[in-house]
C-alpha cells in the first residue's frame, strides 16, 4: 500500500477494539502497512515475588512474527513497560498484575511507535484508570537532512537518523525519547515540532476509535 | 445540566461547570473521575453521566470486575480453609467468605458448603488494599435469597455492562421473559447470571436470550423474546 503523501504526513491508521474475547483488552492497530495486536489482562492476579505493595505492576511482553524474542526486543519491552507505566495510575489497584502482550504482525517501518500506540488502545479498551493518553511518532532524517515523519522501512534504511517520540495529551509534553543514528541539535528540534504535531492526530484518532466502540454497546 | 453530559470523555480530559448541590456546594465524583488539584480529571474512557442534584460518574464498558462493597455478586467456591471459605468472584484475587456469615450460623452448626458450590453474597468489605470480604446475611441476620445456590440450574458469564442492563429497572427482559416461562435467577454484579428453568430446555433458552440482548433496545427485545416463546411452544 504506497499512498502519495507529503512527508509531513502520518501514514493511514486503522483500528479494531475489543476483538479477542478472553482478553480484558485487546486491539489491533495498523500505520501504514505495521501492524501489531496487543491483548491485555488487568488488574489481574500477579506473582508474589512481582507484588508490589503500594501499586500494580505493569508487564509488557513482546512476542515477534518469526522466532524468540532477541535481545533487542527486550529493550523495546522495557521501553513500553516504563511508557505505560508512567500513565497507568496503578495507584488504584495495589497488589494487581497488569500484563500487556504486544504480537507483531507486520513490520514496514515505525514499528515502536506502533506498538506503543496499540498498547495505549488496549488500556483504553480494558478501561484501565489512566492519567492521559499516550501519542507515538516516529520520523526519519534522510542524508539530505530532509525529516520524514511515519517512515516505511525503505525509507529508514535510507536515513541516517531514526527518532521516536511519545507525547501525552494533556500539554503534549514528551514522555519518552528513543533515537539511533546521529542527528544535530538543531535537526532533534525540528523533529521534536513536527512530531508534536503530528501527535494530535493520534490522539483524534483514539477518540474517533472510542467513538465508535462505545456507540456500539450504549 | 451541563451540556457535556452523555458526550465521550477521555482519560486525561478536563471537565468543568458540573453543577453543585445548592445547599452544600458539593459535587460528588463517582467512577472513573478524580481530582487534582483543583481540576477535575477523567481516568476512564466513557460517557459522563450526571444524576441529581450533584452526582457525576462516567460509564465505562469494562470487562474485568473490580469489587465494590455493597456489590452483590456469584461465586464459586475454591477451596476450605480453617474457618473461612475461599470463593472466586472474578475479581483480581479471591474473596474470603467466613463460615459464621450464614443464616443461622453457630460455632457448632457450620453450613454446608462443598467445594465447587456457586454462591450469592454481598462485599462486606471492598477495598483496594484489603482481601475482600464476603456475607450471606443482611443486617439483620437474615438470609435474604443469599447463601448456597444449589439443585442444578446454568451459570453464564457475561460483560459488567450486560448486568447493568438486565438490573436497569428500565430493562424488559427478565420480565419479558417471566410472562412466558417461569425461572429462577441470581445476578451477580460481576458479570455472572445464574438461571434456573423448569426444564433444561428452558434454561438454555433464556441463556440464549441473555447472551444476544446485550446490545437491543427494548423494541428489539420485545420481538426476541415473542420469537422465542413462539418457538419454544413449537410453532
Amino acid at each position: 500500500m504506497e499512498v502519495d503523501r507529503t512527508s509531513h504526513e502520518l501514514r493511514p491508521m486503522t483500528c479494531e477494539l475489543g476483538h479477542l474475547s478472553r482478553s480484558d483488552g485487546s486491539a489491533t492497530l495498523t500505520q501504514g502497512d505495521t501492524t501489531v495486536i496487543t491483548s491485555m489482562y488487568g488488574p489481574g492476579d500477579v506473582r508474589i515475588s512481582k507484588e508490589i505493595i503500594d501499586k500494580a505492576t505493569v508487564e509488557v511482553t513482546y512476542r515477534p512474527k518469526i522466532g524468540l524474542p532477541k535481545c533487542s526486543d527486550k529493550l523495546k519491552e522495557r521501553l513500553i513497560r516504563n511508557t505505560c507505566e508512567t500513565v497507568i495510575l496503578s495507584g488504584l489497584h495495589p497488589r494487581t498484575g497488569i500484563d500487556i502482550i504486544l504480537q507483531e504482525m507486520q513490520n514496514s517501518g515505525s514499528f515502536l511507535s506502533c506498538c506503543i500506540n496499540s498498547a495505549c488502545l488496549a488500556l483504553l479498551d480494558a478501561s484501565i484508570p489512566l492519567k492521559y493518553l499516550i501519542a507515538a511518532v516516529t520520523c526519519c532524517i534522510s542524508d539530505k537532512g530532509e525529516i520524514t515523519l511515519d517512515p516505511d522501512l525503505k525509507q529508514e534504511k535510507k536515513s541516517v537518523a531514526i527518532l521516536t517520540f511519545v507525547f501525552d495529551s494533556k500539554d503534549f509534553n514528551v514522555v519518552t525519547v528513543s533515537t539511533s543514528g546521529s542527528f544535530s541539535n538543531e535537526q532533534f528540534q525540528s523533529c521534536l515540532m513536527a512530531c508534536r504535531e503530528a501527535s494530535k492526530h493520534v490522539i483524534t484518532f483514539y477518540r474517533e476509535s472510542m467513538l465508535k466502540k462505545l456507540s456500539k454497546s450504549v | 445540566m451541563a451540556d457535556h453530559v452523555g458526550s465521550l470523555f477521555l482519560p486525561g480530559d478536563l471537565i468543568q461547570n458540573l453543577k453543585e448541590s445548592e445547599a452544600t456546594k458539593k459535587i460528588l465524583l463517582g467512577p472513573g473521575l478524580r481530582q487534582e488539584n483543583d481540576l477535575i480529571l477523567t481516568s476512564k474512557p466513557g460517557i459522563l453521566r450526571f444524576r441529581e442534584p450533584n452526582v457525576y460518574w462516567i460509564d465505562s464498558p469494562q470487562k474485568r470486575y473490580v469489587p465494590v462493597k455493597g456489590d452483590a455478586v456469584l461465586g464459586i467456591v475454591t477451596q476450605k480453609m480453617g474457618d473461612v471459605f475461599r470463593v472466586d468472584v472474578g475479581a483480581s484475587e479471591s474473596a474470603t467468605l467466613p463460615y459464621i456469615a450464614f443464616e443461622g450460623a453457630t460455632k457448632r452448626n457450620r453450613p454446608d458448603v462443598k467445594v465447587g458450590d456457586i454462591v450469592f453474597a454481598r462485599f462486606s468489605v471492598a477495598n483496594k488494599d484489603m482481601e475482600a470480604e464476603l456475607v450471606c446475611i443482611d443486617k439483620h441476620g437474615r438470609s435474604n435469597g443469599m447463601g448456597v445456590i444449589r439443585d442444578g440450574g446454568f451459570l453464564h458469564h457475561c460483560s459488567i455492562n450486560q448486568v447493568r442492563k438486565i438490573l436497569n429497572p428500565e430493562n424488559v427482559l427478565l420480565k419479558t421473559l417471566g410472562k412466558n416461562m417461569k425461572f429462577e435467577t441470581a445476578v451477580g454484579m460481576n458479570g455472572r447470571v445464574w438461571v434456573k428453568g423448569r426444564n433444561i430446555n428452558e434454561t438454555i433458552a433464556i441463556i440464549n436470550a441473555l447472551a444476544v440482548s446485550e446490545f437491543m433496545t427494548n423494541e428489539q427485545t420485545l420481538s426476541m423474546c415473542k420469537k422465542l416463546a413462539d418457538s419454544l411452544a413449537g410453532f
